[in-house]
């Protein structure tokens, strides 16, 4: 048979799949007519032991037929079976086209039980499917409860699969249908499986044994897979706060590095780096949706254009700032601190006319959904990895810029010597502008980031505001290496308590422990040495 | 009289400033109780209960103003968490006004609603006492004050100043905002208290009740603005100044300017305190926002409005930022952040020593901040 379809995707695919396979290598073998006769005009549990005689006969076509099923698309005409789709008929039985459709048909109707076991067969059956998507899908489906009939089917696939993640779950559904088999070898292997294997539930099976069995020899095996299971879900979980850390660690000097440039080096207080922040986010999604409009093709790549979009953006706001106000108060902290924060109620209430005062929808290209899943218990989600990998990228251009360039020179001269950087020409009013500018725009390099993982709107900037200040301070002014390391720390720190006491009460603790730590060293982490201290 | 007592009348004020402030008394503590209670309110000259309330939370955020100039304006240290110590004395305020709830409540309880609502069953030890009037009277000078003092001490001693002592201030005040957002910490969570009954058995919506609360905040101003003057006018006041302009010329001298800066910040704490306790049942509602870092930071255009280092640019400043903010906020609400924030940017640029400095016309000797 050759079967034209559209719709569902998934159905087509594997009919499309089954019917080249079929062509090619046994043309239209008849199902067993019970069996579908059965599930098609049978009563609940009838029709449930019809699927799995059907999912027990191996047969693809059978899959044709509990994927019609499930898609609503079986009929029955008088004691006919039909797969009826797009007004072309299928004899369920022999696989050939009904010409002429019969009168008086009748859908099939499921209720959720046999809509379940359905679902459930098919998915056994679609583990033999080239398609790693349609694989992991049926596994996961089967994962959740797979009957006693799919167990050849498992370890049939569980064979030839070549797939780590797969293979992984595949175990560990054979083992969950061996510890029900009534043969005590069997059992006992499902139990040793179960402590190497990386499925989910494995912790769940083996206390169910626990519960249940009888044999000694199992039991004791159980209890010692199930510690082996334990402790492998405790590294997990390490391992999990460890990447939760470092993530808030990345995201946390993301947003405090541009800030290490303007109250670091220049001594700027910028109380509107939060919502430079803001505007780097904001310039994301307005990229995003040009790119939604005019190149919807092309949507995956709009981060490559928003990161330099966020960065002018949010440079050429600062530069401007620079320009009119904050550079009439230099050497003036307090005042500097009340005009930017003036800016940053202007920058706010400005989004909130042009956008709206509710959050903006910024998406995750295609790339960045998803993650990597390090154990059974933890999932890297993409988005945190490919931004932590873009906070080292930033850390190293600003390290390169202000090393290796000259603004960096003149950066870093105008920081410890104004007065003898302008002897020797530098033009030292510029290189505020641009070393202003450049802190800016790392700010929006931050929010276009944070976009990525955080809702996006117009008091966005507020909440990093207290963060970026509490890094860059306790790193020590002037110090980037004190800054990473005071991120890093604040990072962890912050995920460790969150274990423990919960997410408001460690920040809560973590503030405390900051401005006691201010007291002891108000210098922060790496203080500067000479005669720059006392300024 | 006496001479001494004379002596310090007249260095207080001159005659054109006592008079000027006889003029405000009689205004706050006889023409406004008249126009309000005796005027029948049909009349032109009835000052209606929404005058009176606005008022008197103008006169609550202007004795914060006070307080904030005496730290910030005359010795130099801008805290961004005084906030939080106005919120406190809200708070100890709230507790006994809603002790005297008392069974009227939603779930005619002993406990406060929200205390019902988490399924509470009797009072968290910080409440105990809190039903008497002179234990509360004590929390609201104790708590700000206790906590500004401990705080200051070790900030001060260990010479942390300007900018990041700015900081660390924010950083206390936001670590207390989501302390007291939490539940379990037994303050009403997000909602705060509100629904008050009663103060000291007197139903707390009544015309009586109301004026009694605005003329107190009224005398409570004029005390803490002539407190401020017999400060700011003594040798003490010299010393704080001093250490605004020149911290450690003054340590060279000899003073422990440790203990100078803890009085005055402690006494700034108590103020606020004292101003958050009068606020609370005027306006009926004490919540954890009062202690966000954008409150703090309003303070200080207040001051900065109003003009630094003078004591009656405090009082205009809270009174002209607060009279604006209620404005805008009522007839065009999306231009209100606008204006707040052109203010922080103008006045800082142009205007050094805001509404006073321009009024008195004269050039003030540079100072730094």
């Amino acid at each position: 048979m050759r079967g034209k379809t559209q719709t569902p995707a998934l159905v087509a695919l594997i009919a499309a799949l089954l019917s080249c396979y079929m062509v090619a290598v046994r043309p239209a073998i008849a199902l067993e007519r019970g069996a579908v006769e059965k599930l098609a005009l049978g009563e609940g549990e009838e029709r449930i032991e019809a699927i799995h005689a059907l999912l027990a006969s191996g047969d693809p076509r059978a899959a044709q037929v509990l994927a019609a099923l499930g898609a609503g698309e079986l009929q029955i005409a008088g004691k006919r079976v039909l797969i009826v789709k797009d007004e072309e008929a299928f004899d369920a039985v022999t696989g050939e086209k009904v010409t002429a459709l019969p009168d008086g048909r009748e859908d099939v109707m499921l209720n959720n039980r046999v809509r379940g076991a359905a679902a459930n067969a098919l998915a056994a059956l679609n583990l033999a499917s080239a398609e790693r998507a349609t694989r992991l899908a049926a596994v996961r489906e089967l994962s959740s409860a797979a009957d006693a009939s799919a167990l050849p089917l498992v370890q049939k696939a569980l064979a030839g699969e070549n797939d780590a993640d797969i293979k992984a779950l595949l175990q560990g559904i054979a083992a969950s249908l061996n510890l029900k088999s009534g043969d005590l070898k069997t059992r006992l292997d499902a139990v040793l499986t179960l402590s190497e294997s990386r499925a989910a539930n494995a912790k769940a099976l083996l206390l169910a044994v626990l519960d249940s069995e009888t044999d000694g020899d199992v039991r004791i095996a159980a209890q010692a897979s199930l510690k082996k299971v334990e402790n492998r879900l405790a590294w997990g979980e390490r391992a999990g706060l460890f990447f939760a850390g470092v993530s808030l660690g990345s995201i946390l000097l993301l947003a405090a590095l541009g800030l290490a440039i303007t109250y670091g080096l220049m001594g700027v207080i910028n109380m509107a780096h939060g919502e430079l922040i803001m505007i780097g986010a904001y310039a994301t999604f307005v990229v995003q949706n040009a790119f939604l409009t005019h190149f919807p093709g092309a949507f995956d790549w709009y981060l490559a254009c928003a990161v330099p979009v966020a960065f002018i953006a949010a440079a050429l706001v600062g530069m401007v700032l620079e320009r009119t106000v904050i550079r009439w108060l230099y050497g003036r902290p307090l005042e500097t601190l009340l005009a930017t924060w003036g800016i940053s109620l202007i920058l706010m209430q400005a989004v909130r006319t042009l956008f709206g005062a509710q959050n903006v929808q910024v998406a995750n290209p295609a790339f960045m959904s998803g993650g990597v899943e390090l154990f059974a218990n933890v999932v890297l989600p993409w988005n945190r990895i490919v931004i932590l990998i873009f906070a080292a990228a930033v850390l190293i251009g600003m390290w390169l810029t202000l090393t290796r360039t000259r603004l960096g020179l003149y950066v870093r001269g105008v920081t410890q010597n104004r007065a003898m950087a302008s002897c020797v020409g530098v033009p030292t009013a510029r290189v505020d502008t641009l070393a202003f500018g450049l802190g800016c725009g790392i700010a929006g390099l931050a929010g276009c980031a944070l976009s990525q993982i955080g809702n996006v709107g117009p008091d966005l900037g507020q909440g990093y505001l207290v963060d970026s200040f509490m890094v860059v301070v306790m790193g020590g002014v002037g110090q980037l290496a004190g800054t990473v390391y005071a991120a890093f720390g604040l990072g962890f720190a912050n995920k460790l308590l969150e274990s423990w006491s919960g997410a408001v009460l460690a920040k809560i603790v973590v503030l405390v422990f900051i401005i006691i730590f201010i007291q002891k060293r108000p210098q922060g982490l790496f203080a500067l040495k000479g005669r720059s201290v006392e300024t | 009289m006496s001479g001494p007592l004379t002596s310090a009348f007249t260095r207080l004020y001159g005659a054109k400033g006592w008079s000027v402030l006889a003029v405000c008394g009689t205004v706050l503590f006889v023409l406004f109780p008249l126009l309000n209670l005796v005027v029948p309110p049909h009349s032109e000259f009835h000052v209606s209960a929404y005058w009176i309330t606005l008022i008197g939370k103008i006169m609550c955020y202007a004795i914060v103003a006070l307080a904030m100039d005496l730290i910030w304006g005359y010795c130099g240290i801008l805290s961004l968490g005084h906030g939080l110590f106005f919120a406190l004395g809200g708070y100890a305020m709230g507790m006994y006004l809603m002790r005297q709830i008392g069974r009227d409540g939603q779930y005619a309880s002993e406990l406060p609603d929200f205390m019902v609502f988490l399924d509470w069953r009797e009072l968290p030890w910080h409440w105990w006492n809190t039903d008497s009037f002179l234990w509360t009277l004590l929390l609201i000078v104790a708590v700000p004050g206790v906590l500004a003092y401990v705080f200051g001490y070790f900030a001060f001693r260990s010479r942390i100043k300007g900018v990041y002592f700015s900081i660390i201030t924010q950083a206390l005040t936001y670590a207390a905002m989501l302390l007291f957002f939490r539940n379990e910490t037994g303050f009403g969570g997000n909602n705060g208290f509100t629904d008050f009954k009663r103060i000291l058995g007197h139903a707390i919506t009544t015309p009586q009740t109301r004026m009694v609360l605005f003329t107190l905040t009224g005398a409570v101003l004029i005390g803490t603005l002539l407190l401020g003057r017999y400060l700011v006018t003594s040798k003490f006041g010299r010393v704080l100044a001093a250490i605004r302009d020149a911290e450690q010329r003054v340590m060279f001298c000899g003073y422990n300017t440790l203990h100078y800066k803890l009085f005055v910040w402690t006494l700034s704490a108590v103020l606020c305190g004292v101003a958050g306790a009068l606020y609370v049942p005027q306006v009926g509602i004490i919540n954890p926002s009062e202690m966000s870092p954008a409150n703090s930071i309003e303070i200080a255009i207040w001051v900065a409005v109003g003009g630094r280092g003078t004591l009656s640019g405090a009082i205009v400043g809270a009174a002209v930022v607060n009279g604006a903010k209620s404005f805008f906020t009522q007839f065009l609400p999306e231009y209100w952040l606008f204006v707040l924030g052109l203010m922080f940017i103008l006045v800082t640029l142009f205007m050094p020593n805001g509404i006073v400095g321009l009024l008195r016309g004269k050039a003030f000797k540079g100072r730094r901040a």
